[in-house]
């Protein structure tokens, strides 16, 4: 039920990935990805990794795309180039690049043993108290450095798109 | 349950990272190759997580917390990200009526 579960959601995520890349229409882009950031919050889910999908939800499906949908209603780009139109090299190049990459990434992976045995520790029970606990003790550092950084880049964005006064 | 075995989602990983590889090089609009990049993004928080699943799979229960923080820590980066790079198209945008990145070939001001 989980595999099923899984190789069903990596479908949609696959699909719905390769709609948001070739799509002409940015706003058919932005949804498609809202998709895949669903399909990948189920993946999380199925892996017993219960907070990683609500942040993906929250932060992602949320936020994110939803910045970008305000963007894009601003900017009111009405449609796209389709994809490596009028430029047949870059085409050619860029796709050979991709499955290159794609390619080495598949032969590291193909180095591994799959394992096989338990779930995540205390997934029967969430996997939130472990995450809190860990982000708490060992790694506050890291946590307070991502409030710094979120400061950061609120008064970053503000000054970038404000309009200037002449 | 029977687990998912975590080359399963590292190959997922894979998929997406060429599937948004291919996105950004080949689009010119710069919030398509945004948009490309966050799928990239995800592919390499999917990548942690197989990794912190062969983690918990082998018993190293402190390492796989720590993988699940790293993308915890990757998403509130991207977020940040994210709000910082639309200004940026927005300002680009006021400057060139246009985010076509053919069309920013300046680099004097």
């Amino acid at each position: 039920m989980v595999t099923y579960v899984f190789l069903v959601a990596a479908a949609v995520a696959i699909v719905f990935a390769l709609l948001a890349i070739v799509h002409r229409n940015p706003i058919v882009n932005v949804l498609s990805l809202l998709v895949v950031f669903f399909a990948l919050a189920a993946i999380y889910a199925v892996l017993g990794m219960d907070f990683l999908a609500a942040m993906q939800l929250i932060v992602y499906a949320g936020a994110v795309l939803v910045l970008f949908l305000f963007v894009i209603m601003l900017l009111n780009i009405k449609s796209v180039e389709r994809i490596g139109s009028g430029r047949p090299l870059q085409a050619v190049f860029g796709a050979l690049t991709a499955i290159a990459i794609a390619t080495a990434t598949v032969l590291a992976i193909r180095q591994l043993t799959p394992s096989w045995g338990a779930l995540l520790p205390g997934s029967a029970k969430g996997t939130v108290y472990p995450l809190g606990h860990a982000l708490l003790t060992s790694h506050t550092f890291a946590f307070e450095l991502i409030s710094v950084l979120l400061v950061a880049s609120l008064v970053g964005a503000y000054v970038l798109a404000r309009k200037e006064d002449r | 349950m029977i687990p998912i075995p975590y080359t399963w989602v590292l190959i997922l990983a894979t998929v997406l990272f060429g599937i948004g590889a291919i996105g950004v090089l080949l689009r010119r609009n710069a919030i398509a190759i945004f948009l490309s990049l966050e799928i990239m993004l995800n592919s390499a928080n999917l990548a942690f997580a197989a990794f912190a699943l062969k983690l918990a799979y082998e018993g190293h229960g402190a390492a796989a917390a720590a993988g699940q923080l790293f993308v915890f820590f990757i998403i509130a980066v991207a977020a940040a990200e994210a709000a910082v790079g639309l200004a940026l198209f927005i300002a680009m945008f006021r400057l060139k009526e246009t985010i076509d990145v053919d069309r920013f070939n300046i680099l004097r001001w």
